[in-house]
């Protein structure tokens, strides 16, 4: 992360770095990101295998929290029914803003093997809240959980803080001239 | 016990309650009974002397077509030996009484037969769905079982 290299190169050799407060904001929220696991099925084995010390999902700053009230994002793992789908809603709606989901696996991304037989399987969880990052596979080896995670770090570092509306506005400004133009 | 010394043994009690008798090699050898008489039955199989059945090992439903049919897989713990029990009922009318009273490991395994297959076991003290959520409409695992469109606005098949 930018943020951190600078620290080896300080401005004129003495103890101050320049760089943009949102970038240090972004570089702490990334960095400490507690989640909520929501586990249904056989992915949410998988996921303990990713959080025991082999894989350490902890290294990401991750801590696990069993209240939506503390929670920065919802890891969905397993096959969402219909019964639980209403109480992931619940529970993503009792979190704070700004909230992320990450979606594990081919029954939350799709309905995977339930896709065409499961009358009691939501077909992917983001038909009822938007998710951010998908991990795809059945289940997901810790190294796509670790990807995964490096993914919402990623999108988080890139996230505005201030002045979204007006950058919002001047995006899409450009775009519709953009596509004035094509 | 062998299955045929239980049946011959069922059939002394219980008369013409007790079907037939089914023995296969590599399968288990099982007694068909009548439904109406399933309790008492069972009760027998308990606590009889040279019988005592005193685990059920577990309790399963199946369409049969035309028919549900209950099976009842019983093991004894004392003489060590086994037994199953089969009955089946109309898909119209399909009461079967209830053996929780006597296994008490039916009160879930015979929740379940009702959640998935509508088998209704008479004389069950909370005879509600089990897995299933409370509002769901049809037994999903019977033949003639139609997928709803949604389930509280959400779309079932794609
Ligand atoms: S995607 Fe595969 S491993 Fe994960 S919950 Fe579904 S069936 Fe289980």
């Amino acid at each position: 992360m930018g943020l951190l290299n600078r620290l080896d190169d300080p401005y004129e050799g003495g103890g101050i770095v320049l760089g943009k407060v949102e970038e240090l904001l972004n570089w702490g929220r990334s960095k400490s990101d507690w989640y909520l696991h929501f586990g249904l099925a056989c992915c949410a084995i998988e996921f303990m295998a990713m959080n025991a010390s082999h894989f350490d999902f902890m290294r990401f700053g991750t801590i696990p929290r069993t209240s939506p009230r503390q929670a920065d994002f919802i890891m969905v793992t397993g096959t969402v029914t219909f019964k639980m789908a209403e109480r992931i809603k619940i529970l993503y709606e009792q979190m704070a803003e700004p909230k992320y989901v990450i979606s594990v696996g081919s029954c939350s991304n799709s309905g995977g093997p339930y896709w065409e037989h499961g009358y009691h399987v939501l077909k992917g969880v983001d038909r009822i809240i938007p998710v951010d990052v998908y991990i795809p596979g059945c289940p997901p080896r810790p190294e796509a959980f670790e990807e995964g995670m490096m993914q919402l770090q990623k999108k988080i570092n890139q996230q505005a803080i201030f002045n979204k509306r007006k950058r919002i506005e001047l995006e899409d400004s450009t775009k519709d001239e953009s596509n004035k133009e094509s | 016990m062998t299955a045929a010394e239980i049946f011959e043994k069922l059939g002394s009690e219980f008369g013409s309650a007790i079907l037939s008798l089914t023995e296969e090699p590599a399968t288990d050898s099982f007694i068909t009974v009548d439904p109406a008489q399933l309790f008492d039955i069972c009760h027998t199989l308990r606590d009889e002397e040279s019988l005592l059945f005193d685990y059920m090992m577990s309790l399963s439903a199946l369409d049969l077509g035309e028919n549900l049919g209950v099976v009842y897989h019983l093991y004894s713990m004392t003489h060590r030996h086994k037994i199953v029990i089969k009955v089946s009922v109309s898909k119209e009318n399909p009461v079967v009484p209830s053996v929780e009273r006597i296994w008490r490991t039916a009160d879930w395994h015979e929740r379940e037969a009702y959640d998935l297959l509508g088998v209704k076991f008479d004389g069950h003290h909370n005879l509600i769905r089990i897995l299933l959520p409370y509002d769901w409409e049809g037994y999903p695992l019977r033949k003639d079982y139609v997928t709803p469109d949604t389930y509280h606005d959400m779309k079932v098949p794609y």
